[in-house]
């Protein structure tokens, strides 16, 4: 591979320079306009966090914040009362964290040796069972609740958390299982036919031949499971209730169905803590996401 | 002892049968070469020696042992790939020593192996790099040591040399000759490059159409192909094939050229075919064995030789010799000449044909009269 010097086309940088200097301005001002846009909610959400509630109620939600205080994050942590249960979201904070990690670290490693298997060992009908597989990718939500309602019922799982990572787990392998095998497609079959003849087995080209080159897509499948689980609304609301929601399903007590006073201030703490982990992940493992969906395997 | 047999061997792929009736033995320490163009079933060939493709009848022996159903782990063999197939995570050392690790070989014997390799290939100041930190060649090598390694039965190469350019082809092509001349174990190479056939094999195997052609010498192959086919694709550039007739005359046979002026090629007496008076015949001549009239180098050599005119209607000097497109009777031909020996482009000039050396063919069924 020799290495080459690339220079992007850039369409700014042509023309004179009062053009030139337009375009640019067009642009910038353009990108900070939605920049801005999309972030509003949450700046307001994130203002409004550290507001007493008195002025959030006397002033409105879109405010320039005085007296701020860390004190109504402490309460939606800890004391908060959310649907009768006042711990706060730590109990349904820790409840999705126990869902999410299993089901993600199981649904990638079924997806990872589902795909290694379904891309390089030919075996009868094949394809049918890929298939069938990534047919749970299109398959919508809703449809699979009166089984899962069922088989949880059965085996005893309703209203647990174990029962929320099983059906996570299932539900993702189709799309582990789909990104996994097409990454894998990339990697050069002459490798499994040397190792074949080297002497290695199914699982032993799993683990030193596959497995090393897998880190791209497994960060994929990571980001992507731990993003959709965390933030998976309708299994939760659907198979637990009280003490055991997730908390994204325990949050929905702030639209209002309750009585007497709204804690703006202490409900938008809450909210923040929903929605921190998925949004870290992505900021900290986003650019590795983009990376590992464009990136072939080997060259 | 032959090292490898394959006998009455077909595969078929659903109803397309890509290799019909395949028989070839390798003695021990043979060097075979597969060769043929593009889907011809060289490569399922080898696949199905390494134990990668089931066969669909027939067998396949190592050592006089039937290993139709063994796995490609227990046919002791080593195989060498046209991708190379370095396990890319891995350092040349880890590729090297991987099948020695499946093989529980203790880890002094390991490091043993591949220092003595190592040494012999010249890769040492590799071993501690990734594959994709390897230039072309260098891989190319440490392909070649991670199959030393294992001193195997047979070795198989598949189109090793294809991904080099030129000059680093010519170059491992006589290293792959004088390893293999050390080494001395019985190797099957599969290539669509009928130089690399020539100059690497003690027996060339030509296959076209799943179907194999002739199996025999270099030497033989050249100069006594089985049919047009092995004729056209051993030797560049291509034998030249005319129409003609045989015709029976007092002195012996001899050949006319359709569209001449009617005159008998006579043929030698160990080439007197056994045919027909006016038989029709496709007569085979490689482009090096016409010379220019004034030369004469058959006669030089004692050889039979006969005189045809020929008109030249182009030159191609490649500097080594000067490849000339002209007609005989009429006919497209080829001629290679040395380069101060050439006619000018546009002339027509008496050459020399050796008669010794040429072919003929059946023109229904192509094989060699």
């Amino acid at each position: 591979m020799a290495d080459t010097t690339h220079q992007a086309f850039d369409p700014l940088a042509t023309g004179s320079r009062a053009r030139q200097f337009r375009a640019k301005f067009t642009v910038y001002a353009l990108l900070v306009f939605f920049a801005l846009l999309y972030l509003s909610p949450l700046v307001i959400i994130f203002m409004n966090s550290f507001r007493p509630l008195e002025h959030i109620v006397r002033e409105g939600f879109i405010s320039s914040p005085r007296a701020l205080s860390p004190q109504y994050w402490i309460e939606a942590w800890s004391t908060f009362c959310i649907g009768g249960n006042c711990e706060g979201v730590s109990r349904y904070f820790s409840n999705t964290l126990m869902m999410t990690v299993p089901a993600t670290i199981l649904s990638t490693a079924f997806g990872v040796v589902n795909g290694y298997a379904l891309s390089k060992w030919r075996f009868k009908y094949d394809t049918w069972v890929f298939g069938l597989i990534t047919l749970g990718v299109f398959l919508p939500a809703q449809m699979t609740l009166l089984p899962w309602a069922f088989v949880l019922g059965k085996i005893g799982l309703s209203n647990t958390i174990a029962g929320l990572v099983l059906v996570h787990t299932v539900q993702g392998i189709s799309f582990t299982t789909l990104f996994c095998r097409n990454y894998f497609v990339a990697v050069p079959d002459d490798l499994i036919k040397a190792a074949r003849i080297d002497g290695a087995g199914f699982w032993r080209i799993f683990r030193r031949i596959m497995l090393p080159l897998s880190p791209p897509i497994l960060i994929v499948c990571v980001i992507w499971q731990f993003t959709g689980i965390w933030n998976e609304f309708l299994f939760g609301t659907v198979f637990t209730s009280g003490a055991n929601q997730p908390i994204t399903s325990a949050i929905v007590a702030f639209s209002g169905s309750g009585t007497g006073e709204r804690h703006y201030n202490v409900e938008a703490a809450s909210v923040i803590f929903a929605a921190l982990p998925p949004l870290l992940v992505y900021v900290l493992g986003g650019k590795y996401f983009v990376r590992g969906l464009t990136s072939g395997a080997v060259k | 002892m032959s090292s490898l047999a394959i006998r009455n061997l077909r595969k078929s792929y659903g109803s397309v049968e890509v290799l019909k009736d395949i028989n070839l033995e390798a003695e021990s320490g043979e060097f075979v070469a597969l060769v043929g163009p593009s889907g011809c079933g060289k490569s399922t060939l080898l696949s199905i020696i390494a134990g990668l493709e089931s066969v669909s009848s027939g067998e396949v022996a190592i050592e006089d042992k039937v290993v139709n159903n063994e796995a490609p782990k227990d046919r002791d063999i080593a195989m060498v790939f046209q991708s190379y197939a370095l396990y890319p995570t891995m350092t040349v050392r880890q590729n090297m020593t991987f099948g020695m690790e499946c093989r529980n070989i203790d880890k002094g014997t390991q490091a043993a192996t591949v220092a003595r390799v190592a040494a012999l290939l010249q890769i040492e100041p590799l071993l501690d790099r990734k594959p994709g930190q390897l230039s072309g060649g260098q891989r190319q090598r440490v392909a070649m040591g991670r199959a030393l390694v294992r001193d195997p039965k047979l070795f198989l190469f598949d189109e090793p040399l294809s991904n080099l350019d030129a000059k680093l082809r010519v170059e491992m092509r006589s290293e792959i000759k004088k390893l293999h001349q050390n080494v001395g174990r019985t190797t099957v190479y599969v290539t669509h490059d009928q130089v690399e056939a020539m100059t690497l094999a003690t027996r060339i195997a030509v296959m076209h159409q799943g179907v194999l052609q002739q199996f025999a010498t270099p030497k033989e192959i050249y100069e006594q192909p089985a049919n047009i086919f092995v004729a056209g694709f051993m030797g560049s550039p291509n034998m030249n094939f005319f129409a003609a007739k045989y015709v029976n005359s007092a002195e012996g046979g001899g050949i006319v050229l359709d569209g001449g002026d009617g005159s008998l090629l006579p043929l030698p007496g160990q080439r007197q075919p056994n045919l027909r008076d006016g038989q029709q015949v496709i007569f085979g001549v490689r482009p090096e064995h016409f010379s220019p009239a004034h030369v004469a180098r058959a006669t030089r050599k004692g050889n039979p030789s006969v005189i045809v005119p020929v008109s030249i209607d182009m030159d191609e000097p490649t500097g080594s010799e000067t490849i000339l497109m002209c007609s005989i009777a009429g006919q497209e031909a080829t001629i290679v000449c040395e380069p101060d020996e050439a006619p000018t482009t546009g002339t027509a000039i008496d050459f020399e044909i050796d008669m010794s050396k040429v072919s003929l063919f059946d023109p229904t069924s192509e094989a060699r009269l």
